[in-house]
């Protein structure tokens, strides 16, 4: 446990030694906090009409879930950036022998790079969670449903972080580490759009869509089938990373 | 003794191509071993396998009596290794990599200090430890790399080409460093640098096209080195056929007119007889001078024995 702790810190630690961590939060904060400024211009211009509406959305129904929904579309093509260094970059600079030749399994390693940038993922949505919370200066938020749309979002970066992490796995190069994580979630995030289209609607696409999971957590209702579809796409992904690192030995 | 490492009849493919065949060898403490062997002959990919970087296709390493397959975290906790190129963290001071280092082999809290302490000290580090790693020249970081390995003060300690990139001061200071280390633990180096063999090796081997066709001690080589030549020099040309029926003589090498190698057995040196031959018949010997073999020539010559065979 320690030794994941170990790896974790170093990997998140390695991350604001570079510009990259520093840059990425401060682009990520600056747009959403547009965003987040457009969606209280509009309810304040919405206010008086929704006064007058019985059962209207409230101020956090206005606010919070499309702030997350952009935050999660931003994520979708940060994660791959963030990700694509994790292994793959170990590989090339040969330093990936040291964790190879040190009393470590491949599971501590995983988990501890998994951790590390999970870490990163957690202060970007501390901030984004920091701007709704900043209307209780002078409103009432639902608390309920933040805490939902959190823990959507939560579950979302985790899932596209394992994703990112196989990648970095089984890439040579972080480029294609990067593409290839940008593409497997595009595809998971468009995949229920063919339902829109046609009559036939796929209930295979749809259950594997991660954009219907992740609104369905969103609207504050946390099924047991949305998280065990997150902690099950999570669990398969670092299973297969483990597995790939652990083929490194095996092959070259 | 200790053994330290067993190796028994390692083997490894790359696809068809086998790196390494059936390669056997052990390590006691207080040895330091050389591996010998041209490039793409099959040290690092060895090396590898001792260090668990890559499994063998076959065979099996026993580390400190710990199986490598069977209980990886217990063999390599045993084990301090330096690969080809340094694996070392750019971005981060010396200081910190090696207090990296330290947590990753599990040095107890308390000791810390005083193990990364010494290594630098070890390794000449005091001075850089709080530069980045990025900004040393490629001397200081190989000995980083080296600094790295010997950390957390493991029984065996494997240097793949350690004095790569050093000035010929400081490859001296790593020699002393390695006989240094070689007398408490176990020390495995691979280098194509015969020399640095004969310098800081107590036992050598040299491996071929994967195949391991020398295992002796430096006394042993030593010994090989002082067979087997003599360089005749005469007035009159000598006559070959004559000389070769004395006892003892294996061939005779024609270098000029006048000057003849004589090769002969390691168990007899027939030097007074040839002198008193070629002095019976009146040549006029001028030079009768044994030729020390280099470690070269018995590399070489163990190279281009096991081509033809």
């Amino acid at each position: 446990m320690s030794l994941i702790l170990t790896i974790a810190s170093r990997e998140f630690r390695t991350l604001f030694l570079s510009p990259m961590a520093w840059t990425i939060l401060a682009i990520l904060q600056f747009i959403l906090a547009f965003l987040f400024l457009t969606q209280i211009e509009a309810f304040t211009t919405l206010q008086p009409k929704l006064a007058s509406i019985e059962g209207a959305p409230g101020l956090t129904d206005i606010i919070v879930p499309p702030l997350f929904g952009n935050a999660a579309i931003i994520l979708l093509l940060v994660t791959p950036l963030l990700t694509m260094r994790l292994i793959c970059e170990e590989r090339r600079n040969k330093t990936l022998s040291l964790l190879l030749s040190a009393p470590l399994s491949t599971i501590d390693i995983i988990l501890g790079k998994y951790v590390g940038i999970l870490g990163l993922m957690l202060l970007i949505i501390a901030l984004t969670t920091l701007m709704p919370l900043s209307l209780l200066c002078g409103g009432e938020l639902d608390l309920g449903k933040l805490f939902a749309n959190i823990l959507a979002l939560l579950l979302l970066v985790s899932a596209f972080t394992a994703i990112g992490l196989f990648m970095s796995c089984i890439a040579g190069h972080p480029t294609v580490a990067a593409m290839a994580t940008f593409g497997v979630l595009l595809l998971l995030w468009i995949l229920d759009w063919t339902s829109g289209l046609t009559d036939q609607r796929s209930e295979l696409f749809e259950y594997l869509s991660i954009l219907r999971h992740f609104q369905n957590i969103q609207s504050g209702l946390i099924s047991s089938i949305d998280v065990s579809y997150f902690l099950l796409f999570i669990t398969t992904f670092i299973a297969l990373s483990i597995r790939s690192l652990d083929n490194e030995r095996l092959q070259k | 003794m200790t053994t330290l490492i067993e190796a028994e009849h390692l083997t490894r493919y790359y696809g068809t191509h086998r790196a390494v065949n059936d390669v056997s060898f052990t390590l006691a403490k207080g040895e330091v071993l050389g591996f010998l062997g041209a490039n793409g002959a099959g040290k690092t990919t060895t090396m590898q396998m001792l260090c668990g970087n890559l499994a063998p296709s076959a065979g099996q390493i026993t580390i400190n009596g710990f199986d490598l397959l069977d209980q990886p975290k217990a063999a390599k906790r045993n084990l301090g290794y330096l690969p080809d190129t340094p694996p070392l963290y750019k971005e981060l001071s010396v200081q910190e990599f090696l207090l990296y280092c330290a947590k990753l082999h599990g040095v107890a809290k308390n000791s810390v200090t005083d193990a990364i302490k010494q290594a630098k000290e070890r390794c000449g580090l005091s001075e850089v430890a709080d530069r980045l790693i990025v900004n040393l020249s490629k001397g200081f970081q190989q000995r980083v790399g080296i600094a790295q390995a010997i950390l957390h003060n493991p029984e065996v300690i494997v240097l793949d080409e350690p004095t790569v990139g050093l000035d010929p001061i400081q490859i001296r200071e790593i020699r002393s460093l390695i006989r240094e280390l070689g007398q408490d633990h176990g020390v495995i180096l691979s280098t194509h640098i015969l020399t640095e063999v004969q310098e800081s090796c107590s036992h050598v081997q040299i491996i071929h096209q994967g195949q391991l066709i020398l295992n002796e001690t430096i006394a042993g080589l030593n010994r090989q080195m002082n067979t087997g030549t003599l360089q005749i020099t005469t007035r009159l040309a000598p006559d070959i056929n004559s000389l070769l029926t004395l006892p003892g003589i294996s061939s005779i090498e024609n270098m000029s007119e006048n000057r003849i190698k004589i090769h002969h057995s390691v168990t007899a040196n027939p030097a007074e007889q040839i002198a008193e031959h070629i002095i019976a018949a009146g040549w006029g010997l001028q030079e009768l001078t044994p030729v020390k073999r280099s470690m070269e020539d018995i590399f070489i010559s163990l190279t281009k024995e096991h081509r033809e065979l």
